[in-house]
């Protein structure tokens, strides 16, 4: 199948503040800060931005880049209120724009205080699309996104029989890989043993199942093709994109297959816009928000049939020599956890060549999801 | 200082629910259309597009579709009720309901069938709480 976006639009300009806990500084600041880093790598002029889709739940508002970096005429502002999946889903909007000739630079930024802030549980009473679970099971008890997903993980378990240890494979991997990052929270490896003596959050959840908390910042800029081989760092060309939202959206104890997410919507039609299969992709860079929900979006993404990812997980090196290098950078597990978008920027430098001492060799085909707010999906297909 | 805890909203769409929880009785929208029952309330049948709708008791009878025990609260309020055991359940009418299952050492597992029961915490407000059939 062709690649009916070939070309047409590259992430131009990637940028990252310092990942820490205790930023000292605002959400606004550091998105500005990390959009600035993007600009600069793009070689373009904060005021060559045409477009922003910022942070849907963060603080800074399309307005504020107007004034801040003196835009003349912005002529595209949306946001994406996916949660994790928010920023596939920007980056699908994007791309919709440019090729529309809509804009011609637009920048995703975000930056969030996610440790010095708001804490997960008050964080996501405030958010519209957890207003079903605000009503009927929160003033139950069942508040925060790792109760909700223990349901699912424990549906998995019970009925595929997957185990606690591959969840332990999947963070002992990525924590590995954090400790090749200079930008990272986690710098010390983990062992399984380690993970099985962690103490339940929500069982069948443990501690180091969950990702961190913490503050930082990450941008990109999306450019047409056209223009950003003439800017200043290689275009990576975005081949396909897609969004997905699963069944019963707002409430996963409703859902009808409480083991399948919107990523299983979303991948088909990824795969089928670039045009490559599965085993092209050389490097991916999977949301992990939870260990399972790595293990489940490998399933739904189609590496693994549904319920065999415990298996595949088992049998399968995730590793930067295996066949299957995940989440080079550390993830939201151990590197940190900016929405994702530092999977994106991670994916980037991979295909850039840019990834240190992380880099998978000969990273030409590469794959980056998103997911959040209880199940929507986000797949984008890329190569440099 | 009093930790309050979370409550429902009780908007116009969700109030019914509430209050027949408050009267005992486990109530499910039922498409005034299409006969179709649906949880959790809401504004339209997605099998029919019919906005008419009627509240029905529900049996209370269900069997566990899957369960997690929280062993941190994610609110103060709950501090004192750890751990905290969740059942979502396949109840008889075809929805599902999620709710503390009660129980003294009762370990859950799918297909172990519960029943309703009712929690009156304050004047304002009664939750449903599972207990093993």
């Amino acid at each position: 199948m062709p690649n009916i976006l070939f070309e047409k639009c590259a992430i131009s300009g990637i940028g990252e503040t310092a990942y820490v806990r205790g930023s000292g500084k605002s959400e606004t600041a550091l998105q500005m800060e990390a959009s600035l880093r993007a600009i600069a790598d793009a070689g373009l002029s904060p005021k060559d931005i045409d477009g922003v889709i910022p942070y849907a739940t963060g603080s800074a508002v399309a307005e504020d880049f107007i004034t801040n970096f003196g835009i003349a005429d912005l002529r595209l502002s949306a946001t994406t209120p996916l949660g994790g999946a928010g920023c596939i889903a920007a980056v699908q909007n994007a791309v919709g724009a440019i090729v529309a000739g809509i804009a011609n630079h637009v920048l995703i930024p975000i930056g969030r205080n996610g440790y010095s802030g708001a804490r997960i549980g008050s964080r996501v009473q405030q958010l519209p699309q957890f207003r079903t679970v605000g009503e009927f099971e929160m003033p139950l008890g069942q508040i925060a996104p790792v109760q909700l997903y223990a349901q699912m993980a424990r549906r998995h378990m019970e009925t595929f029989g997957t185990k606690s240890e591959h969840f332990g494979k999947i963070a002992v991997t990525i924590r590995e890989h954090a400790t090749m990052n200079e930008n990272t929270l986690m710098t010390e490896p983990l062992t399984l043993e380690q993970h099985q003596n962690s103490r339940m959050i929500s069982d069948p959840l443990r501690l180091f199942d969950c990702c961190l908390e913490s503050d930082g910042g990450a941008a990109i800029v999306i450019s047409s093709g056209e223009r950003a081989r003439d800017l200043k760092s290689k275009p990576v060309y975005i081949m396909g994109i897609a969004e997905g939202h699963p069944d019963s959206p707002s409430a996963i104890t409703q859902r009808p297959d409480m083991t399948t997410l919107g990523t299983a919507k979303a991948a088909p039609r990824a795969f089928g816009m670039a045009g490559v299969d599965h085993k092209d992709i050389d490097v991916a860079e999977i949301y992990d928000c939870f260990t399972y929900i790595v293990l489940c979006q490998l399933e739904d993404l189609g590496f693994c049939k549904k319920g065999e990812g415990g298996d595949f997980v088992a049998s399968t090196s995730l590793g930067l020599d295996g066949p299957m290098p995940i989440n080079t950078h550390g993830g939201l597990l151990s590197q940190a956890h900016i929405i994702g978008m530092n999977h994106i920027v991670e994916l980037a430098k991979q295909l850039r060549g840019e990834a240190g001492k992380a880099q998978v060799r000969d990273a030409k085909i590469g794959l980056v999801t998103g997911y959040g707010d209880m199940g929507d999906g986000g797949v984008a297909i890329m190569r440099a | 200082m009093e930790i309050e805890r979370i409550r429902p909203s009780l908007n116009e769409d969700t109030k019914p629910y509430w209050d027949g929880l408050k009267d005992g009785r486990l109530l499910f929208q039922k498409c005034g259309h299409c006969g179709t029952i649906r949880h959790y309330p809401r504004q339209v049948c997605s099998e029919c597009f019919s906005m008419n709708v009627e509240w029905i008791e529900a049996s209370g009878k269900g069997k566990v579709h899957t369960w997690a025990v929280s062993h941190h609260a994610f609110h103060p309020f709950f501090k004192r009720d750890l751990p905290m055991t969740f059942v979502t359940a396949d109840m008889d009418e075809g929805v599902r309901v999620c709710a503390r299952l009660r129980g003294d050492g009762v370990i859950p597992s799918i297909g172990m069938p519960v029943r309703v029961a009712f929690e009156r915490l304050d004047d304002d407000l009664t939750v449903p709480v599972f207990y093993p059939a």
